[in-house]
């Protein structure tokens, strides 16, 4: 594969909620071997930018395409090349970690039992396979859902602040692993408000397409050019 | 001749490929793990069985002990308690899986949400409409259905009670990103459940003063398999819309 092809690619985005304007004229190009990062304040609209890319909210202006071809009319071949973690983990607190892995996994492939294991020993819940969910804390319950970045075949992880809960230790191994999934041609898209220590990380602050922001800037730039006629 | 060569070659790209997963995959896997949800979650599982038998436990001390008055009003009755059990565990239906995240996880599945939806459903009906079914002969006999009733009352609610389930679903999906959705729930479902009351109860009533009730079975089979067919279409989308809010 040719490693720096281009997997997603948004033009013009823009994305409202409410009747209020997230953001607007956003282009966003994202490489094969790329991890974004998404920044902003809180209600920038980090967390809709997410949605849109999953198709999950198809109420956005713009386009989003996956490898040249719109994801609204390529929907299924998309899919099957996403992994999304949103906030909430889908998790249920009823069900062993195991069975929520397997769960979650086989909506997406095929996977046995031993690979389920195996990727819930890599998150730290090696011995906890068996015990029912709401034994377990907010942190393990959101490490079962990142045990499916270990079994994942998708090219795409968007991700919605998976740092949230999880321990220096998982934080480090979770970006381990993430440019292991890089180098292996994929692209990680996440949100988090903490600074995470990947070098080739690229960053987007989502506040500069806000259409406020935008006005200023605009403003600004006339200004200058106003000074530089007179 | 360039672009047809370009194309081949993004054809054999391995990475470009859907991988090859079973239709039914989906399907399974939502079923089974909606059963071992229910099953630890006995109570609720429980809860619209016991509303059933509480209610017709009432009625003789309600109306009269006199089992000639009960045995007239027995198949309306049971039918309309069946039916109200039922609307009482549909707000459930997919609530848990809108607030733990699962139902985004469902759909942004590529497998086919309408296989999925049908599983869901059909965990639901597995755990509130069959032990209602087999339940409400027993309750027969504390309303004196006469015997002709019984048989009619089993087949007219097996085939009801998944028409319920599913229609129901519909409702359930269109108000679940609601808070407080249960009020609108029932207004949505009511009037799409009257048929099914009308000839449900119709033929065991029929039964029980002896007339033939293939027809009317006949239409609650048609209305189960329309439903089968056509809910889980509306089910999804409303599902998709639910998810976007």
């Amino acid at each position: 594969m040719n490693p720096s092809s281009v997997l997603l690619e948004c033009k013009a985005l823009a994305c409202e909620r409410d009747g209020r304007v997230l953001f607007e004229q956003l282009d966003l190009v994202i490489n094969s071997g790329d991890v974004v990062q998404i920044e902003g304040p809180n209600g920038c609209g980090k967390t809709t930018l997410l949605r849109a890319l999953t198709t999950l909210l198809p109420d956005y202006e713009g386009e989003i395409t996956w490898r040249g071809e719109s994801v609204r009319r390529n929907r299924r071949e998309y899919l099957s090349n996403l992994l999304f973690i949103g906030h909430l983990p889908g998790v249920k607190n009823t069900l062993t970690p195991r069975e929520n892995l397997s769960f979650l996994t086989q909506l997406q492939q095929d996977v046995s039992l031993a690979e389920i294991d195996a990727a819930l020993a890599k998150v730290g819940l090696y011995g906890y396979e068996d015990m029912p969910g709401h034994q377990l804390s907010a942190g393990q319950l959101r490490r079962i859902a990142l045990a499916r970045l270990y079994l994942s075949r998708a090219q795409v992880w968007v991700l919605d602040e998976p740092y949230t809960a999880i321990d220096k230790q998982g934080v480090a191994n979770l970006e381990a692993l993430f440019l292991e999934h890089a180098t292996q041609g994929g692209c990680v898209i996440m949100t988090t408000h903490q600074s995470p220590s990947i070098q080739q990380l690229k960053k987007v602050t989502l506040q500069e397409y806000s259409p406020a922001y935008r006005a200023k800037h605009r403003d600004k730039q006339c200004a200058l050019v106003e000074k530089e006629g007179s | 001749m360039s672009t047809l060569k370009t194309n081949l070659d993004q054809h054999i790209d391995p990475s470009n490929k859907i991988p090859e997963i079973s239709l039914m995959q989906g399907f399974w896997a939502v079923l089974k793990r909606d059963v071992i949800t229910a099953f630890r979650q006995r109570s609720d599982m429980i809860n619209p069985v016991v509303f059933f038998l509480m209610v017709v436990t009432m009625m003789p001390l309600g109306i009269s002990p006199e089992s000639k008055s009960l045995s007239f009003l027995a198949p309306g009755l049971l039918w309309v308690i069946a039916l109200l059990a039922t609307l009482l565990s549909l707000d459930s239906l997919f609530r848990s899986d809108y607030e733990d995240g699962s139902l985004e996880q469902v759909i942004l599945s590529p497998q086919s949400l309408y296989f999925m939806v049908i599983a869901k459903v059909l965990s639901h009906w597995l755990t509130t409409g069959l032990p209602l079914t087999f339940v409400a002969p027993l309750l027969g006999v504390l309303l004196a259905l006469p015997a002709e009733g019984y048989l009619p009352l089993l087949a007219s609610l097996l085939l009801g009670t998944v028409t319920l389930s599913l229609v129901g679903a519909i409702g359930a999906a269109l108000t679940v990103s609601l808070r407080k959705g249960g009020l609108l729930l029932s207004l949505i479902i009511m009037p799409l459940y009257v048929p099914v009351l009308i000839f449900g109860a119709s033929c065991v009533r029929m039964a029980v003063e002896g007339f033939p009730i293939g027809g009317l079975l006949a239409i609650l089979g048609a209305f189960c398999a329309v439903a089968i067919v056509l809910a889980p279409l509306a089910i999804a989308g409303a599902l998709r819309m639910s998810v976007e809010a």
